[in-house]
């Protein structure tokens, strides 16, 4: 993990120097070995002073070129596989300029997960050594190994692929092990297998406990209105939100429904949600249902592609086929 | 705020028979920003109407909400006397209380309470509408009809007659359609060829008619008035300027292969070809998928035979673009395939024909040169039974539920005919009621069985079976009550007809509406039969319904009446219930422009202030709203909630929503 990440620290200051790119989106260390933020960069000394990439590097940077697209320049950004997706949507929806950006393809292992770390009863962690399956986590209590496969993001988990699909080059250490994108729909289908009554319960219990500060919605790379329309009262939906006794529900079904065919399955709301919902549940069993209802689609996978919801062939399946009962 | 006056109408007693009309107004009289309401029993009428505008004056009123029948029906007609009252037009709301409600309900209390909901709805969303001005757009003056059949021929001449010009594609080499495969026409008994080809002519050298033969339309672009048409003119390997039509490569050509499909492949034709002799335009045309010189690069016969230098082996394709007013569809018909009737052993027999074919066994220019001789040996049949209804009046699935209209008509000329002919025939014909209505028509029948002496039988048939060389009809007397064979020398279904299989394509391209059977649907069954719900698409002929040349050639001339009155005008008021886009919050994600039928969206860079003297360039959508037609499926499709439809804002319609659900 230490060469891959002086590799890509070479390539920034690289690329700063030569004059390709005037700044650099990558990741910055927080208050804690384990709280990595996205932050740009605008030298080599910033570059050498502060830039990171460890395993608690999860957070997707495609979402922050859009804000960056109003500055002058070429910016370098690292991507790893699932940002690329994201990227591409962007790009699909005239997001971003991909003109103005370098991307460089890293490396991706899967993260790590801090909660799934401190619930294995390890605290104060302050540095990993990872060699492959295994992963020992260095605390101020001493070191504790444990199974990288229990610790990795929930993202990282049901990862769809490691090919990056977007990419001016790419800087790969160690091979990585092909994902299975179809995995990832098993606990949709566990949900699909429930009555009408105990989906509702569980998303009940699961959506009552959001709070509503918004972090899916600023974190999601599909999310980037101008205006959102829960920030807008002219929306007529913003108050909807809030209205009802179990207000969240419509907050967060109103907001998958705005990305549906565009979600890319990148899980950065499930990831960043301070309370722990699985929102990417609801994402995914949307892209399910496009999948069977349209033939498999994944949003990000090219810049080109027509999304089944906006596109029309005389082969679409028609309202009320297939829909069976509690789906 | 508003002053909204509610009219509801009785609709004489359509409406109040099951709607206590006079309870509705009261109730709606009482709704926030009502200020009159009024029942009268017929609104639409002259003094209804009058009771509005006096209502709109007295009472000072903003807007009006008619409780009647559906908008389609008369909301034109309220919002001129809304506006002749001087409201703005779009202030008018309509509640459809007859359709929607006195029609289908039939307890008094549940339909009062329905049309009181329908009422408030109605007043919720006029309490935010606002008044909208219609723009103008230019017409342009000249017709498109798709078609080139008899349907397709009378509405050019018609048009072209009126002084606009006007264009004709057609997908086959020539004009001319199926009339000019038939033998006689009923109930005249007139030679087909020769009073269709003199029209043919006439299109040929109109100079207000042009011909795009051996064509297809590409794409449609546009609007009413405005239409941009893009037709592909399909490689003919002829050049259609220079080749005289004198028939020197049809004659050389040593490929002799290709099915004659003018003669229902009946008989076989050269890969150089001009479908008959009449043919409009007179211009040959190379088969591709027969021409040995195109197959092989070997051959060239009728290059270095053709004195006009006419053979262009070369050719492609080729496109050209033109700009209509108004399209007319007269795409046709074609006989249902008989695969799913495998009972009748067309597949099976060569003796076993269709009516279409029979046409062409008994025409001077048909493969026998007239002479009635059965397909698999070439001798005269003695014993022919005809079987009506096959395929039509189906039910089962296999075939078309509806009527196809002029096959009992045709069979008894066919019957009447032969038996004038060979009178030695013996002519039987299975049916399952005659249908005769029309001028001389049912006299015509009965001069096939009174004096020509058709054995008319009522009933179905189970099955055709070959024994011995002879066809037996195995059918069903229902009259006599017994089952019956009748051995067959040859064997004519009166099979289903069905839209022209093209329509679909076309149907799509112009985006208009089509029905369970691929019949293009009117705007109105009864009062608007040959304007299609698309404004600027007209329907001419078998594309809308089966019926024959009489009923064709009228609803040809009325199609033209209807394009010539649009083309006549200079300026056409645009809908200004079209899309809106809030540069604010578009953030150019091209979601709008991907749904949008009718090309109405592009992409526009503005720049934006941001506050502190700084700019930014933002890439938003910008909607033509000349284009717009005001469909709303970019409003549901933005993810930003950017685009909004004026008249049908999205919070007029969760107004009207919250309205239906508010208890």
């Amino acid at each position: 993990m230490q060469r891959l990440e002086n590799l890509m620290k070479a390539k920034a200051i690289e690329l700063l120097e030569n004059g390709s790119v005037n700044r650099v989106l990558g990741w910055t260390a927080g208050d804690f070995y384990y709280d990595n933020t996205p932050a740009i960069f605008n030298s080599k000394e910033e570059i050498e002073k502060s830039f990171v990439y460890n395993s608690f590097c999860g957070a997707n940077l495609s979402k922050y070129l859009v804000k960056e697209r109003k500055n002058e320049g070429k910016i370098l950004v690292f991507l790893k596989p699932c940002d690329t997706y994201s990227f591409n949507q962007l790009v699909k929806e005239h997001r971003v300029n991909k003109d103005n950006i370098y991307i460089v393809g890293i490396e991706c292992q899967g993260h790590l997960s801090i909660e799934a770390i401190k619930a294995k009863g390890i605290d104060g962690v302050v540095g990993l050594e990872e060699n492959g399956e295994e992963v020992t986590v260095k605390s101020i209590y001493g070191d504790k190994t444990v199974v990288r496969g229990e610790v990795m993001l929930e993202k990282c988990l049901s990862c769809k692929s490691k090919k990056h699909v977007a990419y001016d080059e790419l800087i790969i250490v160690n091979e990585m092990a092909e994902a299975d994108s179809m995995k990832r729909f098993s606990k949709v289908a566990e949900l699909e297998a429930m009555t009408a009554d105990e989906r509702f319960a569980f998303w009940k219990s699961e959506l009552s406990k959001c709070i509503r500060c918004n972090a899916c919605r600023n974190v999601c790379p599909a999310c980037t209105c101008t205006k959102c329309v829960f920030d807008n009262p002219e929306s007529g939906v913003d108050a909807k939100a809030n209205a009802d006794k179990f207000e969240e529900k419509l907050f967060h079904i109103i907001r998958s429904f705005h990305v549906t065919g565009r979600c890319t399955d990148c899980g950065e709301c499930s990831r960043v949600c301070p309370q722990n919902i699985p929102l990417h549940l609801i994402n995914r069993k949307y892209i399910k249902d496009i999948n069977e209802f349209y033939g498999e689609y994944q949003a990000g996978a090219d810049t080109e592609s027509k999304a089944p919801l906006t596109s029309f062939t005389t082969s679409d399946i028609e309202p009320g086929s297939n829909l069976k009962e509690g789906k | 705020m508003q002053r909204i006056g509610v009219f509801v109408c009785w609709c004489g007693s359509n409406i109040a028979a099951t709607v206590d009309v006079k309870r509705v107004a009261e109730t709606l009289g009482q709704e926030p920003g009502v200020v009159y309401s009024a029942d009268y029993q017929y609104m639409c009428s002259e003094n209804g109407q009058q009771l509005i505008k006096t209502a709109i004056k007295e009472h000072g009123l903003t807007g009006i909400v008619v409780c009647s029948c559906s908008p389609r029906m008369h909301e034109a007609t309220f919002r001129k006397t809304a506006e002749s009252a001087g409201l703005n037009p779009y202030m008018v709301e309509i509640a459809n209380i007859r359709e929607q409600v006195s029609w289908i309900h039939k307890d008094i209390e549940e339909a009062t309470v329905k049309a009181i909901i329908l009422g408030r709805t109605a007043i919720a969303k006029l309490l935010l509408n606002t008044p909208l001005t219609a723009g103008e757009t230019g017409v342009t003056k000249r017709a498109l009809v798709i078609g080139g059949g008899i349907a397709g021929i009378q509405t050019a001449l018609d048009i072209a007659e009126a002084g606009y010009e006007v264009d004709i594609v057609e997908q086959r080499p020539t004009i001319g359609g199926r009339m000019a495969q038939l033998d006689k026409t009923f109930p005249t008994l007139d030679c087909a060829a020769c009073i269709l080809t003199p029209k043919m002519v006439d299109c040929a050298q109109n100079e207000k008619i042009d011909i795009l033969s051996y064509s297809e339309v590409e794409e449609v672009k546009g609007f009413v008035g405005n239409f941009t048409v893009k037709i592909r003119k399909k490689a003919r390997y002829i050049d259609e300027k220079k080749c005289t039509g004198c028939g020197i490569c049809m004659s050389v050509c040593p490929s002799k292969k290709g099915l004659n499909e003018f003669n229902m492949n009946l008989n076989n034709r050269p890969a150089a070809y001009i479908p008959f002799a009449q043919a409009i335009p007179n211009v040959a045309v190379i088969d591709p998928e027969q021409c040995i010189k195109l197959k092989t690069g070997k051959c060239g016969l009728c290059s270095m035979k053709c004195e006009a230098k006419a053979i262009d082996y070369t050719q492609q394709d080729s496109f050209v673009e033109r700009n209509y007013g108004a399209i007319v569809v007269a795409t046709g018909f074609k006989i249902a395939d008989l695969k799913y009737f495998n009972e009748y052993g067309y597949a099976d027999n060569k003796d076993v024909i269709t009516s279409l074919e029979l046409e062409r066994l008994m025409n001077a220019a048909g493969p026998t040169k007239g002479t009635l001789l059965r397909p698999s040996d070439n001798t005269h049949p003695h014993v022919i039974t005809f079987i009506q209804c096959v395929g039509s009046r189906d039910i089962s699935g296999c075939g078309k539920p509806y009527c196809s209209k002029i096959c009992c008509m045709y069979t008894a000329k066919h019957a009447m005919l032969i038996r004038e002919k060979y009178p030695d025939t013996e002519v039987h014909v299975f049916y399952i009621d005659i249908r005769t209505p029309g001028k001389n028509y049912d006299e015509f029948y009965r001069r096939a069985v009174e004096q020509y002496d058709v054995d008319y039988i009522k009933g179905m048939v189970g099955k055709v079976y070959n024994e011995n060389g002879k066809l037996m009809v195995q059918g069903s007397d229902l009259l006599s009550n017994e089952q019956i064979t009748i051995a067959s020398d040859l064997v004519v279904l009166a099979a289903a007809i069905e839209p022209e299989p093209s329509v679909r394509k076309i149907a799509t391209l112009l985006t208009t509406s089509i029905d369970t059977n691929n019949f293009l649907t009117e705007a109105h069954a009864k009062l608007r039969p040959v304007e299609s719900p698309t404004a600027g698409i007209f329907l001419s002929g078998m594309c809308q319904g089966p019926k024959d040349i009489p009923e064709t050639v009228s609803q040809a001339s009325a199609c033209a009446a209807k394009v010539i009155g649009l083309l006549a005008k200079d300026k056409l008021k645009c809908n200004p219930c079209v899309s809106i886009s809030d540069d604010s919050m578009c953030i150019g994600c091209g979601t709008c422009a991907n749904v949008c039928p009718y090309g109405a969206i592009t992409y526009v860079d503005k720049e934006f202030r941001l506050g502190g003297g700084k700019t930014e360039v933002r890439r938003v959508a910008s909607v033509n709203e000349a284009v717009c037609q005001g469909c709303g499926a970019c409003t549901v499709a933005c993810p930003s909630g950017a685009i909004d439809l004026k008249g049908f804002t999205t919070k007029q319609i969760m107004a009207e929503v919250e309205a239906v659900c508010k208890r």
